[in-house]
């Protein structure tokens, strides 16, 4: 049977939100960033199937399904404002896009 | 070892270690594939927590569907010369401290409350057996308005992303 409490998972969950909140501040590449806030959703839909089974129910997984939709939905716009970028800047450095700053 | 505590630790190594390749390779390509990883990992996590079909979705949905899409577009967008530049921005040591004490506070407060949160007892005979039908359950009795308006969303970025990466005439 599971063996593991949810304590551990939660552990592992902050690890990553950690790395990938990290690598959202600090790197340049945009694509990078988009890959590391996918990370941290990654990290929440641990949190709640870890919380599902500790509460004893399906609701945690069902919520983990809609932070899965948000995330897709999120990689499809970032990555289109991305190419548009690309095309209309050549660059995809996050602190050469500079258009709104004085 | 037990077979549980060997899986877990071997699954969190894998999304972690991912994890960090994925933060911190010149290559975007290298990041990409490292990403892969640590989703395998988080899905091998998923599998051992019991949710067999968050483990399904997460494989076919991120590792099919979502990785792929970003393996195009850094085919599409040229990335050689910007692995040649600096990679991380000068701020990153405020960035640093700032994730560091976050983590420390967040553990601190996990190792104080972990005594409260423990695996529940499942009743058996209440409801259909398996994952799937379980989630299936939940997910068209108690969350049938959010379900449909989660695919509002999904056409809503369909729309958006076609519309902002098509050619300007």
């Amino acid at each position: 049977m599971q063996a593991i409490p949810p304590t551990y998972y939660l552990m592992v969950s902050l690890g990553l939100v950690l790395i990938g909140t990290i690598g959202l501040l600090t790197r340049r590449n945009i694509v990078i960033i988009l890959m590391s806030i996918e990370l941290i959703l990654n990290a929440v839909n641990i949190n709640l199937v870890a919380f599902s089974n500790a509460a004893g129910n399906e609701r945690g997984q069902v919520f983990a399904i809609f932070v899965i939709t948000v995330a897709v939905a999120e990689a499809a716009v970032g990555l289109g404002i991305l190419i548009a970028l690309f095309r209309n800047k050549e660059t995809v450095l996050a602190d050469e896009v500079e258009l709104l700053k004085w | 070892m037990a077979p549980d505590v060997l899986f877990f630790s071997f699954f969190s190594l894998l999304a972690l270690v991912g994890g960090v390749l994925t933060v911190t390779r010149r290559s975007a390509v290298h990041s990409a594939i490292s990403l892969i990883v640590s989703l395998i990992g988080v899905a091998g996590l998923f599998l051992l927590q019991r949710a067999e079909f968050l483990f399904a979705v997460q494989i076919v949905l991120y590792i099919g569907g979502i990785m792929v899409l970003f393996l195009f577009v850094i085919m599409l967008v040229n990335l050689d010369e910007a692995a040649k530049l600096r990679q991380f921005n000068r701020q990153w040591w405020i960035a640093g401290a700032c994730v560091l004490a976050l983590g420390a506070e967040a553990l601190y407060f996990l190792r104080q409350g972990a005594g409260s949160l423990r695996l529940a007892v499942r009743s058996s005979g209440a409801g259909p057996d398996g994952n799937t039908e379980r989630v299936a359950d939940t997910l068209f009795t108690g969350y049938l308005v959010p379900f449909e308006v989660a695919s509002v969303l999904l056409l809503v970025a369909i729309v958006g992303s076609v519309f902002l990466a098509r050619k300007r005439t």
